[in-house]
């Protein structure tokens, strides 16, 4: 079964044209991989899904287990299991982290008719998951990714990835500014989420995370549109040999 | 952005809740400020010729001062022969005895969430609830009176304490302190008075609940705190008025007199109602609250949650005089739809090692005005005081204002001021973020600017800490866009 299903997807920044039309299916348990060259829109795509009012949808559907995606707010494609790593997460001084994703975890457990966590629940539940992600337990008592490095931002965002358990995670180079060993505990944070319900929409723009993976597909996004989708050996081909000569090949 | 802003507009809605009028038969002087009206509601309050004189003295002074004009605040001439001075609820028997209060009374501060009897009243919290211009009911009296402490209307206080009356009243705010001050000082109605005695830690935490009520009508309460020599004692006062389309007038005068070793702490949550949408109606809350750490090693601590008023003007204060004497200001000030909040405080350092901090977090959304104004003096006998002054503000929207006025002097080469302020804004980027994860809107709103609140929350007592929180958190339903 589909968990996603978009269907000739056009989208827009203001009156600029990004996406024109998009189609793509990632099926319960499949974890999918979007690459392709700067500015062809695989950001706006995630961004889009996830319910950004920074983008306008002029035309196509989007389905998320078999539910019109594109009428929900943000907080509702959250409640139904949709989850952003965010390329860049955003520093919220003042509130701490560890009341913020206390707070995000029981909102998103009450909408699936899950028991609240209390404050011990969270404790032992976030210390391990922090142990897991190699963070330092103070990140729990310090604001929101203030002053957090790239790399503790990023593993920030795997961290609520882990504990809001969502049924489709669309990352978005969650590995760009990640050290050789931040990569891997990033990456194995990832590949122990993976089950037979849970899928996964990877933006990417190198190998070296997919080589801790074993991604099911990969899509080249270029000027709005998908224009070669593969296996993992494509993101090896791409690695070598760039995007230009799949261009050239479109144009051909 | 500019959806965002329009969003912000069409938003900014809210209920006050505490806005219903109570239906009850009310004694009202006719509108008027005279001298005549000044000797008929001494008398009616049967005070001693003291007091009188008292009044009309601030009354001269008053009539050649002028009103203050330097706020960021911006309003129409106040018609001061407009209002009514004095307004008492009719069945009102004799002040204290519960029995025979009005049971429309009772039920008002029912609705408010204050209930007078003392079975149902919350634990360990004495309440002196004021209903437009007099005291209706005090709770708890006995068990102060065992401890010795007196908590009683003020009005009560001038007949059955003249003398700590005449020695403390004004001490701190005298009548020609400012044109407000003095205006208080000709026609305060009444307010609580509290004395604490020598080395008696005060057992109950002591409350004044101010509910205005009549139309047209100002209110002028007048409150007075002694701690003698080291006594403690915590108070805290709340106040809501009914949703009118006209402004309504609040001068109150607040003093505070800290003896050697003693401890004040002074919570507010002030909910006034702000008026509306369109900044029609609400209150004029213009309020002097000074503290005076007259002896050594005393201690005065300001706490205010400001939510509420159409103008709010305000600086509680602290002089430091006794050596060691320690002065805090904490504050959360909210100012939405058309507020105006020009709030802030002084700290006056005489005493040698004198201590003082500042902490202070406004909140502007819609076309709200928020300004911290503040005064840190080091006198030339504060030999080594130290004052740190944090002053954090939180816009929300691209219409709301926040302006900081720091004053700092120093006239003691040895005494040191530090200041520190930030200033930002709940981003379109971090709501979408927060909703991502599942909050709503007003969830989001509501956790940051808890978030940002957090260090002055945390001086609260305990009971009231909570209701600020949710007072917070209603108070900017909406706010966002």
């Amino acid at each position: 079964m589909n968990l996603l299903e978009i269907a000739n997807l056009h989208v827009s920044v203001g009156d600029r044209p990004i996406l024109r039309g998009i189609d793509l299916e990632v099926p319960s348990g499949e974890m999918h991989v979007i690459m392709g060259p700067n500015g062809s829109g695989k950001s706006t795509l995630v961004q889009t899904l996830a319910g950004s009012e920074a983008y306008t949808v002029q035309q196509g559907q989007v389905r998320f287990a078999g539910e019109n995606l594109l009428g929900l707010k943000p907080e509702e494609r959250a409640h139904r299991g949709l989850f952003l790593a965010f390329q860049y997460p955003v520093e919220i001084p003042g509130l701490g982290n560890a009341l913020f994703l206390r707070t995000i975890v029981n909102a998103v457990r009450k909408t699936r008719g899950l028991p609240e966590w209390d404050a011990l629940d969270f404790l032992s539940r976030s210390r391990a998951e922090l142990e897991q992600m190699g963070m330092k337990p103070e990140l729990l008592e310090r604001a929101v990714n203030q002053g957090f490095s790239g790399g503790e931002k990023k593993r920030n965002e795997i961290l609520q990835l882990r504990l809001l358990e969502p049924r489709l995670a669309l990352l978005d180079e969650t590995d760009s500014g990640l050290d050789i060993d931040a990569l891997r505990t990033v990456a194995q944070g990832i590949e122990s989420m993976r089950d037979a319900h849970r899928s996964f929409l990877l933006v990417t723009h190198y190998q070296r995370l997919l080589d801790h993976l074993r991604p099911d597909r990969i899509h080249v996004l270029a000027n709005g549109q998908i224009v070669q989708s593969g296996d993992a050996d494509l993101a090896r081909m791409l690695e070598k040999r760039g995007y230009d000569w799949l261009l050239q090949e479109q144009r051909a | 952005m500019s959806t965002e802003s329009q969003n912000l507009e069409s938003l900014i809605q809210r209920n006050y809740t505490a806005g219903f009028v109570t239906d009850i038969e009310q004694e009202t002087f006719p509108p008027g400020l005279d001298e005549t009206m000044i000797q008929r509601l001494s008398a009616i309050k049967q005070e001693p010729d003291f007091m009188k004189e008292w009044r009309l003295a601030a009354f001269r002074g008053w009539q050649r001062m002028k009103e203050p004009h330097w706020s960021i605040a911006r309003y129409d001439p106040i018609d001061y022969q407009g209002f009514s001075y004095y307004s008492s609820p009719k069945s009102r028997s004799s002040v204290g005895s519960l029995e025979d209060i009005d049971p429309k009374l009772l039920e008002t501060y029912e609705k408010l969430g204050i209930p007078l009897h003392e079975r149902a009243a919350l634990a360990g919290v004495a309440v002196d609830a004021v209903f437009d211009s007099v005291s209706v009911a005090t709770t708890f009296r006995e068990t102060l009176a065992k401890a010795g402490v007196v908590f009683c209307p003020i009005s009560e206080a001038i007949r059955n304490y003249p003398e700590l009356v005449r020695a403390y009243l004004g001490s701190v705010v005298p009548p020609g302190d400012n044109f407000f001050a003095a205006l208080n000082s000709a026609v305060f109605t009444d307010g609580s008075f509290v004395y604490v005695p020598k080395g008696v830690r005060c057992p109950l935490e002591l409350s004044t609940y101010f509910r205005i009520n009549a139309a047209k009508t100002g209110q002028f309460e007048r409150t007075l705190i002694i701690a003698d020599e080291g006594a403690t004692v915590s108070y805290l006062e709340g106040c809501t008025a009914p949703m009118r389309d006209e402004n309504q007038l609040h001068a109150a005068v607040v003093e505070l007199v800290a003896l050697k070793d003693a401890e004040i702490r002074y919570a507010t949550v002030q909910n006034w109602y702000p008026g509306n949408e369109r900044g029609e109606g609400g209150i004029y809350n213009f309020v002097t609250k000074r503290g005076e750490c007259r002896g050594d090693r005393s201690h005065i601590s300001w706490v205010q949650v400001e939510t509420g008023s159409a103008i709010t003007w305000k600086y509680p204060s602290c002089v430091l005089r006794g050596d060691d004497s320690v002065g805090e200001f904490y504050s959360i000030a909210v100012a939405r739809n058309y507020q105006q909040a020009d709030t802030g405080t002084k700290m006056i350092h005489l005493g040698r090692r004198t201590r003082s901090t500042i902490l202070s977090k406004g909140i502007s959304a819609g076309h709200g005005h928020n300004a911290y104004r503040g005064l840190v003096r080091m006198g030339s006998t504060a030999q080594t005081a130290h004052n740190y002054t944090q002053c954090d503000s939180l816009l929300i929207g691209s219409a709301a204002r926040a302006d900081t006025f720091p004053v700092i002097e120093v006239e003691n080469a040895s005494a040191r001021a530090e200041h520190e302020a930030t200033t930002s804004k709940i981003s379109a980027d971090q709501l979408f973020y927060c909703r991502q994860r599942g909050l709503t809107e007003e969830e989001a709103t509501g956790l940051i600017v808890n978030g940002f609140c957090r260090d002055v929350l945390l001086k609260l007592p305990l009971e009231f800490a909570v209701e600020a929180q949710k007072l917070l958190s209603v108070t900017l339903e909406g706010a966002v866009g």
